[in-house]
């Protein structure tokens, strides 16, 4: 068995009286590609952002990389952990979200580096290179010194994906990277994706992309109403759904 | 073709080559009326205007002899120093204030809420008398064992003027300030978060430029309108630019050449801190497309 890298026992959410998950349990392992889809309002940007502590759980427990997230055990309760260790957690796991969220006053180069420069405090010259090797990587190393308001969406978000790279997370959680995306851009991002799936990375993909999630994922989730309804890989779940609810799902899909 | 038909084509060839022609017409620009006779106006005020100038009791020598006058010199750096000093106590506070308003923590905000609130709400005048006259009601300041002083001593005029702006300042530029914090969007602070960048480092790489951005033309305008506030000072025995050709033309009477020294060292002061203004609007708006030129 390989190791875990996230494991969600029962994991509850509410906003106020609002129940946005419930019991939502998950385990997700060392260099698996985990797609979770579901209609919105489902939870599962929600759950996302659990596990990389932009929201905190109300219920149930989440480890990341081994380490139990957000809380430490006192007795038979759990403590919030402080700001900084939260901080300290959130560094495993990088975050590429649906409207990139790119620093506007920093080049592609810039915002690549902020992290490991200034967070980490690595060396500036060692982070540059590494930098622009990531940029290659995605496609980009003549836009470097571009701003992000220089880029298109597609460019954008591919300096998004070397970013979250780029302080060398254990995980890769993708909120619908391709949403916000004229469909003709769509290609170059799920193709960084794919490579970066293809090395190995962990990575939980919320997404629309059925096409994606069948060629790439290892597991695809099917959530709605804030509960996993059906987890399978995704010749099983896309092509065979057991749930009745997956199958209306999967036919709104013209495919 | 029909006789009917090719009458027709003929027809519609004339009536194309007749197109043509018109197409071809030298086009005339239309002339603004309006615009030019205002402009005519204008321009003959602004002659008389000179005329009256060059014509009237003004002793254009006496300026031009009491513009490097060491008094007046005087006043202007007084002005220069206490402005700066202001805005800067302003500035910080300022942005202190802004971020205490979007602090979770309910007496931050409420304290910074009342900060603004009393010194927005009473005359800077007042708040300049009040510091000034801080003695009446607290003979003593400071700490006992650490620091402590009369209070008369402490609260000289230059002190008294440079609490009086700068907080009266802060208060105002707390407002600007969190008018750039809002204007930034809440993906910027999850993206710092999500990388696990830390609260000050977060509001110092990544948010305060991008508010600055928004906040440096009204912070330029609250700076030029401090410069000539500063004036004010004068009320508690600050020699400022104004207070010190007030104080050469009670010596010569030559009052409308000093004021015209005093407002000409104005318009300097506030025209370098323009350019200032626009050389630091130019490098906060790295990145942005739409940037000031």
């Amino acid at each position: 068995m390989t190791r875990r890298v996230v494991s969600a026992v029962k994991v509850g959410k509410s906003f106020g009286p609002l129940q946005v998950l419930t019991e939502v349990s998950l385990d997700v392992h060392l260099g698996e590609v985990v797609c979770i889809i579901g209609p919105s309002g489902s939870g599962k940007t929600t759950f996302l952002r659990c596990i990389n502590q932009l929201e905190s759980i109300s219920a149930g427990a989440l480890w990341v990389d081994g380490e139990l997230t957000g809380y430490r055990r006192v007795g038979d309760a759990l403590h919030p952990l402080s700001e900084r260790e939260i901080l300290r957690q959130r560094r495993s796991t990088g975050m590429v979200f649906q409207r990139f969220h790119l620093f506007p006053h920093l080049t592609a180069l810039g915002n690549i580096i902020e992290g490991p420069a200034r967070i980490l405090k690595r060396p500036m010259a060692q982070v540059r290179e590494e930098g622009m090797a990531l940029l290659e990587r995605v496609g980009l190393a003549d836009k470097a010194n571009a701003y992000p308001a220089q880029l298109s969406g597609g460019q954008q978000q591919r300096v998004a994906i070397a970013r979250a790279l780029a302080m060398q997370p254990k995980l890769i959680l993708f909120d619908e990277p391709t949403s916000a995306l004229d469909t003709e851009l769509v290609g170059e991002v799920l193709q960084v994706m794919r490579d970066l799936a293809r090395s190995g990375m962990t990575m939980i993909v919320v997404t629309h992309e059925l096409k994606f999630a069948a060629e790439v994922a290892d597991r695809v989730v099917f959530m709605d109403a804030g509960r996993i309804l059906e987890e399978a890989p995704p010749s099983a779940l896309l092509y065979q759904p057991q749930h009745d609810r997956t199958k209306r799902f999967l036919s709104s899909f013209a495919r | 073709m029909s006789d009917a038909a090719r009458l027709k084509t003929i027809a519609e060839d004339a009536a194309h080559q007749q197109e043509l022609d018109i197409a071809n017409l030298r086009h005339i620009k239309p002339r603004h009326y309006g615009r030019m006779i205002a402009a005519a106006i204008i321009l003959l005020l602004a002659a008389l205007l000179v005329r009256a100038f060059a014509e009237g009791q003004i002793g254009w020598a006496v300026v031009g002899q009491y513009i490097f006058w060491p008094t007046i010199m005087m006043g202007v750096v007084n002005t220069v120093w206490l402005s700066v000093a202001s805005m800067a106590i302003g500035v910080i506070l300022g942005g202190l204030c802004a971020v205490a308003r979007s602090s979770p923590n309910a007496v931050l905000r409420t304290v910074a809420l009342f900060y603004t609130w009393f010194f927005r709400g009473t005359p800077i005048i007042l708040q300049l008398l009040v510091w000034y006259n801080l003695a009446l009601v607290f003979p003593h300041i400071g700490i006992k064992g650490i620091w402590y002083a009369k209070t008369v001593h402490v609260m000289t005029p230059a002190a008294a003027a440079l609490l009086g702006l700068g907080l009266n300042e802060g208060a105002y530029i707390s407002e600007i300030m969190r008018a750039g914090l809002l204007a930034v969007d809440v993906g910027q602070y999850e993206a710092c978060k999500a990388i696990g960048m830390p609260r000050l480092m977060m509001l110092r790489r990544i948010i305060m430029p991008q508010a600055l951005r928004v906040a440096i033309p009204p912070l330029g305008n609250e700076f030029i309108g401090l410069v000539k506030t500063s004036s004010l000072a004068s009320i508690v025995g600050f020699t400022d630019l104004l207070k010190a050709s007030e104080n050469v033309y009670y010596v010569n009477t030559a009052v409308m050449e000093l004021l015209l020294v005093a407002g000409l060292w104005y318009l300097v002061v506030v025209t370098v801190l323009s350019v200032f203004q626009r050389s630091l609007e130019q490098r906060a708006s790295r990145g942005f497309a739409r940037a000031a030129r």
